[in-house]
């Protein structure tokens, strides 16, 4: 597949989006300015970006606790973002779901989740939506590697492809559930493993290669447009900070070599060299992109602190819709 | 050494669950526990830290993220002979679980005519107050307490959180183990022998005179400073921590409710449906005659838990709260 400059580029600052915001994110965490639990992206930016430049508009994604990359890949404000992580009444949520909870239901962003494989049985339900409708919209199911031992996980991977549901099942492998290694939880390498025994076709793909992922994201979303049933892609990825917070240097579940290791392959140095190479993005262009994306994220921040927290009154709101009229 | 100074010795909460557990493991072959991230992690909040080194794999078992499988392999291995732990990382968690801990442990025994018996122990935490958002912060003890065949206690200091765990573990049926993430800190007096505080035992933290404070697990610590604000208004309070939520001691509620003419239930839970609407109608069956007004509740509004600190702030209940409430019920 040869992907147009605009893809690359496109994809390219999908990726610098997520670097931005996750860095600028720990450090308010370090500094104790976000309140509750942060899991940050950092690392695996090629995942969300390569699969969501291969999404439209009115395609839908759900996503995990670590969901911050997925909603930016998707178009997410930074300042109803960075709000929201503050708890601020402009926030996607009004300040009342943070982090865990972040969402834009007019981007096909069905929510971050705090609970473990929640987000999967999710997708598959917008999946059915998509099919019942015949509206040719495909969702995508973004989960770790952790996720896929759980239940709903199973249940759901199996529902879609028996009911043949235009879904596109992403593990995002990052060989770790939390502070436990895949090894100790598995018996197998590869989750795609798993896929075969729903009947769903699966690929593994270097998940620190947004080029990769995008084109076997692409024919995966081109199958379940085109009526033939889920799919499931692996990508094989790391993530750069620890489980919550950036706090990572000397934590004894992995080692710093591992994690040296994996740096040496970050997703946007690797993308960035072969864009100069190709001549696609020159290193001062690139440096541009960084430089006019991390000033968005400033003002993000800036429009967040000034947010207003939200009104006491608006705990009780929310709860229920309204009755119909 | 004598008994009074190793009884000197302070503990945090969530060490005098460590010790527990490492301490009845030495003692029982059978006893092992299993969940995510409790082995070689020692646990998210460090409650199983250094056990994986001194009983292995086999013993402080790593699980995958299987919430119904961890409790399901407890039920299995209870059932069969052995004496599991399990952990479910946050009380959440538990609706992911709930088909083994509502259908299955919990009814195994009455389903077979007496014959299966379940010396399970679910481990858990509970409470707000973190930012940690809906699904990270429910206390849903109540929802456990309306199953048949569960027993759920809710430790409020590290006496407690020691030696209820030791109860749980020894008991013969399926019980639910409930800390609080927030008092995992709380420092207090631990023995170093191994001990038990009953099941079913309410403890009275502060005797009184004017109205009874009923409550259980972070809220003793609440409510502790009420009755210190109120008793500088001359209000005496008496404090009842509950420890275990089912079965419930109503006799010490009771008891309390004839001498003091009023009632105050305190949760962290929701106050729809609560355990203290339990308490309120045991209560006043009971001691109907004795009460001076009806029995007060505080607890949280019936929302989800916010994730905003300010609106958080509102939802938990906290000893200003707990304060009104009595006031309101004593009619100042
Ligand atoms: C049902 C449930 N169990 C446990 C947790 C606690 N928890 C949060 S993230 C996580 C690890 C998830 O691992 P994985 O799916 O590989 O995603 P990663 O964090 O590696 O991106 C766990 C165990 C949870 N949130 N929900
Ligand atoms: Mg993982």
């Amino acid at each position: 597949m040869q992907l147009s400059d605009d893809v690359l580029l496109d994809m390219h600052h999908r990726m610098v989006r997520i670097r931005h915001f996750e860095e600028a994110a720990g450090r308010l965490a370090e500094e104790s300015r976000l309140p509750g639990f942060l899991h940050l992206y950092v690392g695996e930016e090629a995942v969300a970006a390569g699969v969501c430049a291969a999404l439209t508009d009115d395609d839908q994604i759900s996503s995990t606790h670590r969901g911050h990359g997925h909603l930016v890949a998707k178009g997410g404000d930074f300042e109803r973002m960075m709000a929201e992580l503050m708890g601020k009444s402009t926030g996607y949520c009004k300040g009342k779901g943070g982090s865990m909870h972040i969402c834009d239901l007019d981007l096909g962003m069905l929510g971050a989740n705090g609970i473990v494989g929640g987000g999967v049985p999710i997708a598959v339900g917008a999946g059915f939506a998509n099919k019942y409708r015949d509206d040719g919209r495909v969702s995508v199911v973004f989960f770790g590697d952790g996720a896929s031992n759980i239940g709903a996980f199973h249940e759901a991977a199996n529902m879609a492809a028996a009911l043949q549901l235009p879904v596109v099942f992403v593990c995002e492998n990052n060989e770790y559930g939390e502070f436990t290694p895949r090894d100790r939880t598995m018996a197998i390498t590869d989750v795609v493993d798993r896929a075969a025994g729903y009947g769903m076709p699966g690929v593994i793909v270097d998940g620190m290669d947004v080029v990769a992922v995008h084109e076997a994201a692409a024919e995966a979303v081109d199958r379940a447009r085109s009526g033939q049933g889920p799919s499931f892609l692996e990508a094989k990825t790391y993530r750069f900070y620890n489980h919550h917070g950036i706090q990572t240097l000397g934590m004894k579940y992995r080692s710093d070599e591992e994690l040296a290791e994996w740096k040496k392959r970050d997703p946007i140095d690797l993308f960035e060299a072969r864009l100069a190479e190709s001549g696609v993005l020159t290193a001062k262009d690139a440096e541009a992109v960084h430089e006019r994306v991390a000033g968005e994220v400033e003002q993000a921040i800036a429009f967040a602190e000034e947010s207003p927290l939200p009104e006491v009154e608006s705990l009780y709101e929310d709860v229920y819709s309204g009755v119909a009229q | 050494m004598t008994v009074t100074e190793k009884e000197a010795r302070t503990l945090a909460y969530g060490a005098a669950f460590n010790e527990g557990l490492r301490q009845i493991m030495e003692e029982d072959p059978d006893v092992f526990f299993a969940g995510e991230d409790v082995g070689k992690a020692g646990g998210v909040f460090g409650s199983f830290v250094g056990l994986n080194e001194t009983f292995g794999d086999l013993r402080a078992v790593d699980t995958p993220i299987s919430e119904q499988a961890i409790v399901g392999l407890g039920i299995g291995a209870a059932v069969t002979g052995l004496r599991p732990v399990v952990d479910v990382m946050f009380m959440d968690f538990m609706f992911v679980a709930m088909d083994q801990i509502a259908n299955q442990a919990a009814k195994l025994k009455y389903m077979f005519g007496g014959k299966a018996t379940l010396p399970l122990t679910i481990t858990t935490s509970a409470g707000a107050g973190l930012s940690a958002a809906a699904q990270h912060s429910q206390s849903l003890e109540a929802m456990l307490c309306h199953i048949p065949g569960l027993k759920v206690v809710m430790p409020s200091n590290p006496y407690d959180a020691k030696g209820l765990l030791v109860a749980c573990i020894r008991d013969n049926n399926p019980t639910v183990y409930v800390k609080n993430k927030r008092l995992l800190g709380l420092k207090g007096e631990v023995p170093e022998d191994l001990y038990e505080v009953p099941i079913g035992v309410a403890n009275i933290v502060r005797p009184g005179s004017s109205v009874t404070v009923v409550t259980y697990g972070r809220m003793v610590q609440e409510s502790l400073k009420a009755a210190e604000e109120l008793a500088g208004e001359g209000v005496d309070c008496e404090v009842i921590d509950l420890r275990t939520v089912q079965p419930l001691d109503i006799d010490a509620v009771t008891t309390s409710a004839r001498k003091t003419g009023n009632i105050v239930v305190v949760h962290e839970a929701v106050r729809f449906g609560g355990l203290g609407a339990e308490i309120a109608s045991q209560v006043q069956e009971q001691a109907f005659d004795y009460l001076d007004a009806p029995v007060g509740r505080v607890g949280a509004p019936f929302t989800p838990v916010p994730f905003s600190p300010t609106l958080e702030a509102e939802y938990v209940p906290n000893a200003d709260r707990i304060t009104e409430g009595i006031r309101e019920t004593l009619g100042m």
